[in-house]
């Protein structure tokens, strides 16, 4: 176990720059999410640190050693893979204790670690079969039973759920969870699924176009997004944003959505009268704006588009002028399309960005 | 059954036919006492059969000796070709460099290269080079013969085998070769195992290289080549059945075993 800082990673494929400038710092048994959509570069990310790609530029310290020029073999990471790469010409044991023989680590001491592995992963009855007769989510344990006996520094996951049907993912979840908690070793998760990082992560690393947006814990990267990507790429359904500028309504500061006012406090409208021309996003999460069917006081008035029950709750989608919204409302929330719908936006959990740019304006008090 | 089906049908049954009669008729023939042979007119079904005849050629004049240097010749060539298309197979397979599409063609174009042109200045080549009349220098031949099918083979193989496992067996603490030889190795044994035996029954089978570049040391095709179309109208009827379905019986055999690779290697996977 280890703290881990890479500096200044990039990577170029021809002139296509895969990975600019990334830099992060993990804590001794920390659990980082990488998190973005597929293209973005995070697992290449993942791939350098396990040097398994040559970098054009950059850093990595695993502990107190400089491995950028290790094989991946004298790193002391080690990785699961996507496709699980579980070797399918040997047996579950003798995949698990691969990496142990490579070690030369005594053939007890190998017996003991895979027992211990296999408890862990709840796979001690696969141990004489071939990967061929396991299901993807034993072989996805194997994986896992694999890359935990040889006691990493540094252990490194990339989309390890993503072949997993939906009910086993989530199993598959909570397990890893729990490994987590009882091994505490320090581990970077790449992922496109936001569940996954919001419930796995400690912390996370948000990246787009080679480059991290927003490093932070799981609660600020949702309710306090750094631009409109995060904001957008994170929750289901996504946060929504509203169009509007600057303006005042009866002497007080507010913003102009689509022909009506948005209610900003004094402290917000100056900051946002500071950072630019006026025209800006409020960006707000669907469950913290309430809809109701009657008029209500600094509500925007909204035609309801459709209705989706979600079960626990339902799914409103609503149009202000030509901009659409959507609303968590409660379960027995009743509309029928077309028919008017007030919204009322929680103040407070607004955030403001600049519409050219989609960076978040950051208000006094918050960070 | 509808008439697109009864056409294919016919059409492969005519085929198969095709291949199947002369093939059956040598086998017939090979077990035919050697009277029965000569007769006149000569039944398809001989009515007694015997093993008289296949032991006459197995006891004839160099046949056994020739037999044995088919054998090393083919394994010579076997040796070589894994050395040759076996690297070369895998930088095929495992990079995307530049000219690797031209590599690729080179090679299968060779395939339209007329052997029979290379034969005088090769036969001269081996003279100076001290090969001719040599195994080894049969077996050079046959090993560029074989190259460029192998080597698609192969590359085919090693296609199939995820470059991912190499990558975590070195995570693992491998190095690079060593993950070639722990995970992709023993993964390609039944696939290089048939290339393997490819590679036997093309030299087996090949006669044009042997026969111009052999005197005394003749594989087993150059030898019944020589025999049958030697002096004095060649060897008998027995000699020439018996010969011929020696010959046929490695090739059939291997060819049942390995039919699933060679489809493959034409790009259709027969389960």
């Amino acid at each position: 176990m280890a703290e881990v800082r890479l500096e200044h990673l990039r990577k170029t494929y021809g002139k296509v720059v895969a990975v600019d400038d990334v830099s992060l710092a993990i804590d001794d048994g920390q659990f980082l999410v990488l998190l973005g959509p597929s293209g973005c570069g995070k697992t290449t990310v993942l791939r350098a640190v396990a040097g398994l790609e040559e970098l054009a530029r950059g850093r990595i310290q695993i502990g107190a050693r400089d491995v950028t020029r290790l094989a991946p073999g004298r790193r002391r990471i080690a990785m699961v893979f996507q496709s699980y790469a579980v070797f399918p010409h040997l047996r579950v044991y003798d995949n698990i204790v691969f990496g142990l023989r490579m070690a030369r680590v005594p053939a007890a001491e190998q017996r003991r670690r895979a027992d211990e592995a296999a408890e862990l992963l709840q796979i001690r009855d696969l141990l004489d079969r071939y990967p061929a007769q396991l299901s993807g989510g034993q072989r996805q344990r194997v994986a896992v039973a694999r890359a935990i006996v040889m006691r990493p520094d540094l252990l490194l996951m990339d989309e390890p759920l993503s072949n997993l049907d939906a009910l086993l993912r989530l199993h598959m979840r909570t397990e890893l969870k729990r490994i987590h908690r009882e091994l505490r070793v320090t581990t970077i998760y790449v992922t496109h699924d936001q569940v996954e990082a919001l419930s796995l992560g400690e912390r996370i690393a948000v990246m787009q176009s080679g480059r991290i947006v927003q490093d932070d814990t799981p609660a600020r990267v949702y309710d306090a997004p750094a631009n409109r990507f995060v904001g957008s790429f994170i929750g289901s359904p996504p946060m929504n944003f509203l169009e509007g500028r600057l303006g005042a309504r009866d002497g007080r500061a507010a913003l102009s959505v689509s022909g009506q006012f948005l209610a900003v406090s004094v402290e917000a409208a100056a900051a946002l009268a500071a950072a630019g021309d006026g025209a800006v996003l409020a960006g707000i999460r669907p469950e913290h704006i309430t809809a109701s069917l009657g008029p209500e006081p600094e509500a925007l008035e909204a035609a309801a588009v459709a209705i989706e029950p979600l079960g626990a709750q339902t799914l409103l989608t609503a149009a202000v002028g030509a901009q659409v919204v959507k609303v968590i409302v409660p379960a027995d929330f009743r509309a029928e399309p077309g028919q008017p719908v007030w919204l009322r936006v929680d103040g407070a959990r607004v955030r403001f960005m600049d519409a050219r740019t989609g960076g978040v304006i950051p208000l006094p008090g918050s960070r | 059954m509808t008439f697109r089906r009864f056409a294919i049908y016919s059409a492969a049954t005519l085929v198969a036919a095709w291949v199947v009669f002369p093939l059956a008729l040598i086998t017939l023939a090979a077990f035919t006492p050697r009277d029965t042979l000569y007769a006149w007119p000569r039944p398809i079904w001989p009515g007694t059969f015997t093993l008289a005849t296949m032991r006459a050629f197995l006891g004839a004049t160099d046949v056994l000796r020739s037999t044995w240097n088919s054998l090393v010749v083919a394994v010579m060539t076997i040796g070589m070709e894994f050395l040759v298309a076996a690297p070369a197979a895998y930088a095929l397979a495992r990079y995307r460099f530049r000219g690797r599409d031209a590599v690729q063609f080179l090679v299968l174009a060779t395939k339209m290269f007329p052997a029979t042109i290379l034969a005088i200045p090769l036969a001269v080549a081996f003279i100076r080079w001290g090969l001719y009349d040599t195994l080894l220098g049969v077996a050079l031949v046959h090993t560029a013969l074989a190259v460029p099918f192998v080597m698609t083979m192969v590359t085919g193989i090693f296609v199939a085998i995820s470059y991912e496992l190499e990558e975590a067996a070195m995570t693992l603490g491998s190095g690079r070769l060593g993950a070639v030889v722990r995970i992709t190795l023993p993964m390609a044994l039944p696939g290089l195992a048939a290339a393997a035996i490819f590679t036997f029954i093309t030299s087996w089978n090949e006669v044009f290289a042997a026969s111009i570049l052999t005197v005394d040391h003749r594989t087993l095709p150059a030898l019944i080549l020589t025999s049958v179309v030697g002096g004095g109208g060649g060897a008998p009827l027995d000699y020439r059945f018996a010969g011929g379905f020696f010959m046929i019986v490695p090739a059939l055999v291997i060819i049942l075993l390995i039919r699933r690779y060679l489809l493959t290697l034409w790009g259709v996977t027969l389960r």
